[in-house]
């Protein structure tokens, strides 16, 4: 089954999908380039006007009006080259909320807690969803089935309304489990099992509310793909030949995994999204933290910076669902 | 053809036999959205919320923005005064939540619109006029898709002066922005599938011009996708807009449930047991969000008949007055046809001289 | 025709009745069928869309998908002589058994009736696992690739996808999967209508020739007579839910006894004698959920009497041995017009066949 991989047509279309990606990053960076030239008002402005009290030097002043386009001599085009050529360096600009420091810096900081909270989240919660979504499809007029109005609740409820309930549940009335930040503020980072422990017992919460935020959809989804697979002419025949019932089900599951792997990629979005919200109601030092800070203190620099970062971990994202759904699917490694 | 009966059982049968009589163009058949719990309930929570929109601010007991003492400095439970307490700067919750409704929900349906439209008018675009048009289209519809809504509202947002995050209308426009692409592409591949259908085609050979085939034969087979295009749409704005508003980007004055759980973090809600300051907002997020959901689902289930409960479960049996009705098995078995002994109707389906329909037996 | 052996039977229908749905609204779409199929007899069924015959079929063997439910009968299937297995009362685990190993289903496009994402050779051996499970893995290959020489396909194909073969091949693959475990019945469903008329030649002479050599008996549904009139040794005729003749072959091609019978084979022009204009049947078939009083094929049939309108006959036998027809004119109380009334043929090959047995 993997032979195909390398054939031509397997890598002619995930080039095409690399393509794509990166006429979005490009879009994306554009997009980023535009908005405060576009929008109303000076944002330089606003940015001296909440960075009170810090030191601003002539250079720093010049970036920013290059970054944002504003009182600068430089043209469009120039300033688009610039921005690019910054950009392609890894100079995100300077951050005006953290003392100057370089937002690449900033953002390198804070990557690792949201990618590891986010990440394994997501990843937990697709499996987890799918696995009952095929439960749920495979025993249609069982009890599981009221399950379903309930699913949909948790599915509209706010990432973060999820996560005070949650806090205000466990953490608080509870006490199962710390309620805020990803280690105890009297630990010190290192690699012995108290930290790590920490570190676990503090992602615990976030990290089941993410879970439980994002399940739903994912078991929706699963179990209408199932049911329209389970029509399928080949699953009936499954049964004629007296196959045993799990081999009936892998079947067809093997099937409605492929829809599903596409959503996999139109949600991430929306996953992450709630993710760095829930991030933000336990004060957990990632990304989504970050970008209230920076909007509070109109730190545009991080803005765009931590915009551009989740854009391009989206992206990635994307591309490693492609190539699950490549390896899984012998079709798309047939000549158009 | 036109097949009008109310229990779930006759649309899944009514479904099937559409299958066999292929000749009923879509327009003759009339199918209607079935009356399940999960409709009336997302139907009636949906209609008291939109009410609570409209007269939300009237009701209310109090002045959402109304401060009732300067020297207490803690949010105050729920007591006589004030149904579901004051928050930190002492005002009344329980009129912020009816009042709070009105911009959510405003906001939302303008996104849902604004949004509906677009992905109309892009995706029925791709799917009927296809080539280059269609490759454009889809690559813009894409992009948007990818781009990750929120964080890029938050970049918008931030860059935009605070008078202009008052402007419900405004916010709605930029929402609907990030949200049409997903509507545009399933309204794309109804598009392309219909396109190539017969009646399209007769009606394209008798020389109908493209937008009466658009308006008159396309659309009106895309009204059911429409609506939970539109609902789906709807139910973003709503989670959006509570997010910007929860994380401070739009007037923070302008009362909303995102806003009052903002101040609700601001007050430390979640970690000193303030529960009144984000259970009644996030409730009611999350209340109309589940109707808009469950109105979606029943959609789905109209436009997919396969979802809804298939076969004959002894429940159902039992409902539709079926005798033998213990007989069958409790749920729907996938590859094994149930058998039903009941006693036919008389005179049904036995001729006079005709084989004895008991003959052959159990065992 | 030399593997029939007209004594034995292998799978006895006797007054099924599917519905779909239930209660008062249900659609009756098979009513009180009588149907024998005799150890390596090709039986055709014969009749148009929506008549009911692949919903006969598939109830046969249980698969027929929700909301098909049967409502009355009996199905009796003997493996070997004397022992009897009623496929109505069986369970998950014994129909789990028989399927496949003594009845096998193949479909009509076998596009759909093959995973997509499965190799053909995984979906060959699947069989053999659930069914004899001491083989090993590489006998397992070794027996598909016999499969699919069986079929005239080269065994190297083992590794590919459905989407990568013919539609021709296909099919022989579906063909070879049927027969992959060597059952005594083999249910086909219009398993050539989807192919070209060459393709579709092929596949039949092939059929044949594996019936000739595995002696299995086939359940042929098609909507086509002209094909029929090759390969079956009898013919079952369905409308509207109901078997309106059964016959065999010859003497339901040359001597037809039922008005529907007579006009599908008025229907289809022959290629060699006179010309004679086609008449084909006017009207259409009814609604299923509003059918016709008494015979239900009497609004389009030209030799309708008032009995047809209000009475609905039953299966009759006819004084040939091995013939039945629904329908008034056949009972012996009216004259049947002559060309309801041909004097049946009794071919040398065809030894009349009791097909009036009716013990349980």
């Amino acid at each position: 089954m993997a032979s195909g991989l390398t054939r031509g047509p397997a890598v002619y279309a995930i080039s095409r999908r690399i393509g794509f990606y990166v006429l979005t990053a490009i879009a994306a960076v554009t997009i980023t380039f535009f908005i405060p030239r576009v929008i109303p008002g000076n944002p330089v402005e606003s940015v001296l006007s909440h960075a009170q009290g810090q030191i601003i030097t002539r250079q720093t002043l010049h970036a920013l009006q290059l970054q944002f386009g504003s009182n600068t001599t430089e043209g469009l085009w120039g300033q688009y080259v610039h921005f690019w050529s910054n950009l392609l360096h890894g100079n995100l600009g300077v951050s005006t909320s953290n003392g100057m420091v370089p937002v690449a810096a900033v953002i390198r900081g804070a990557l690792p807690w949201t990618v590891g909270l986010v990440g394994t989240a997501t990843v937990i919660s697709f499996i987890l969803g799918t696995l009952l979504g095929i439960l749920v499809a495979w025993r249609r007029g069982s009890w599981l089935d009221t399950l379903l109005p309930a699913t949909t609740f948790f599915q509209a409820a706010p990432y973060f309304f999820l996560a005070f309930l949650a806090i205000d549940l466990f953490a608080i009335k509870l006490g199962w489990f710390p309620p805020e930040r990803a280690y105890g503020q009297l630990d010190f980072p290192a690699f012995n099992w108290t930290y790590i422990s920490d570190v676990l017992d503090h992602a615990i919460l976030p990290a089941l509310t993410i879970v439980v935020a994002s399940a739903a959809g994912w078991i929706i989804g699963m179990r209408n793909v199932m049911i329209t697979t389970m029509d399928e002419d080949y699953v009936l025949i499954g049964q004629a030949k007296g196959l045993p019932k799990r081999r009936v089900v892998w079947y067809a599951a093997r099937n409605a995994i492929l829809p599903s792997i596409s959503g996999f990629s139109l949600a991430i979005g929306f996953v992450v999204s709630g993710a760095l919200l829930t991030e933000i109601v336990f004060s957990y030092p990632g990304l989504g933290f970050l970008m209230l800070t920076a909007v509070q203190d109109a730190d545009f620099a991080l803005l765009q910076g931590i915009f551009l970062v989740i854009t391009l971990g989206v992206l990635v994202a994307n591309l490693a669902a492609d190539f699950v759904y490549v390896f899984l699917d012998p079709r798309t490694r047939q000549e158009a | 053809m036109a097949i009008g009966n109310s229990t779930d059982l006759d649309r899944a049968q009514t479904a099937d036999l559409l299958e066999l009589y292929p000749n009923a163009s879509a327009r003759r058949r009339r199918r209607r959205l079935p009356r399940s719990p999960k409709v009336l309930i997302g139907l009636t929570g949906l209609l008291a919320f939109l009410v609570l929109a409209v007269i939300g601010p009237w009701i209310a007991p109090y002045d959402p923005s109304q401060t009732f003492s300067t020297t207490v400095s803690f949010p105050q439970p729920p007591s006589a005064a004030h149904w579901l307490g004051t928050t930190q700067q002492q005002q009344d919750v329980f009129s912020q939540l009816l009042a709070g409704g009105r911009s959510t929900i405003l906001v939302a349906f303008v996104a849902g619109l604004i949004a509906t439209v677009l992905s109309v008018v892009v995706g029925v675009a791709a799917g009927y006029f296809g080539g280059l048009a269609d490759d454009l289209l889809s690559m813009l519809a894409n992009l948007f898709l990818i781009l990750p809504a929120l964080p890029l509202l938050i970049v918008i947002f931030g860059f935009l002066p605070p008078s202009q995050g008052s402007d419900d209308v405004l916010i709605g426009l930029i929402i609907a922005i990030t949200g049409w692409a997903f509507g545009a592409r399933v309204l794309r591949a109804q598009t392309l599938s219909l396109r190539t259908r017969d009646y399209v085609d007769s009606a394209r050979i008798t020389g109908e011009r493209g937008w009466r085939i658009i308006g008159f034969e396309i659309l009106p087979n895309l009204i059911p996708i429409l609506a939970s295009s539109f609902l789906f749409t709807v139910l973003y704005g709503v989670g959006t807009y509570t997010a910007l508003a929860f994380l401070g980007l739009v007037n923070p004055n302008h009362v909303s449930w995102g806003g009052m759980l903002f101040y609700a973090q601001v007050a430390g809600a979640e970690q000193s047991g303030y529960w009144w300051l984000f259970i009644p907002p996030g409730l009611a997020v999350a209340l109309l969000g589940t109707c808009l959901a469950l109105l979606n689902f029943s959609i789905d289930e109209f436009i997919n008949p396969r979802l809804r409960a298939a076969g004959l479960s002894r429940r159902r049996a039992r409902r539709a007055g079926v005798t033998g009705a213990e007989r069958l098995p409790r749920r729907f078995v996938l590859g094994v046809t149930p058998v039903l002994r009941s006693v036919p109707p008389a005179g049904d389906h036995r001729g006079p001289a005709g084989e004895n329909l008991s003959h052959g037996g159990t065992r | 025709m030399s593997t029939y052996q007209p004594s034995q039977p292998l799978l006895e229908v006797r007054g099924l009745c599917v519905d779909y749905g239930a209660g008062p609204d249900a659609v009756h779409a098979v009513v009180d069928a009588d149907l024998v199929l005799h150890r390596g007899e090709v039986l055709g069924l014969a009749g148009e869309s929506g008549s009911g015959k692949s919903t006969l079929a598939y109830a046969i063997t249980r698969l027929l998908r929700a909301p098909g439910m049967i409502t009355g009968g009996s199905v009796g299937y003997h493996p070997k002589p004397g022992t009897t297995v009623d496929l109505l009362a069986a369970n998950e685990g014994t129909l789990r058994v028989l399927r496949w190993s003594q009845i096998s289903v193949v479909m009509q496009s076998a596009m759909n009736a093959l995973n997509p994402v499965l190799s053909i050779g995984a979906q060959l051996t699947d069989v053999l696992q659930a069914h004899q499970p001491d083989l090993g893995q590489a006998e397992r290959q070794a027996r598909a690739g016999e499969l699919l020489a069986m079929v005239g396909i080269n065994a190297d194909r083992l590794g590919s996808y459905p989407h990568e073969l013919s539609g021709g091949m296909r099919q022989r693959v579906m063909i070879a999967m049927a027969l992959a475990l060597e059952p005594q019945v083999v249910i086909m469903d219009e398993p050539t209508t989807a192919l070209d008329v060459v393709t579709q030649r092929e596949i039949l002479e092939e059929l044949m020739e594996l019936r000739e050599r595995l002696g299995f008996a086939v359940l042929f549904i098609t909507h086509d007579l002209s094909l029929l009139a090759e390969i079956a040794d009898s013919i079952a005729v369905m409308y509207a839910g109901r078997l309106v003749e059964r016959a065999d072959a010859d003497a339901l091609f040359r001597a037809p006894r039922h008005p529907y019978s007579l006009g599908l084979l008025s229907s289809f022009p022959g290629l060699h004698g006179p010309k004679r204009r086609l008449t084909g049947i006017p009207g259409s078939p009814p609604d299923l959920r509003q059918l016709p009083s008494g015979c239900v094929f009497h609004p389009r049939c030209s030799y309708a009497m008032d009995r047809c309108r209000t009475e609905t006959p039953a299966l009759l036998r006819l004084p040939e041995a091995g013939r039945a027809a629904a329908c008034w004119l056949q009972d012996g109380s009216a004259v049947p017009p002559p060309e309801l009334a041909v004097s049946a043929p009794h071919g040398p090959s065809a030894p009349a066949p009791d097909l009036a047995r009716s013990q349980p």
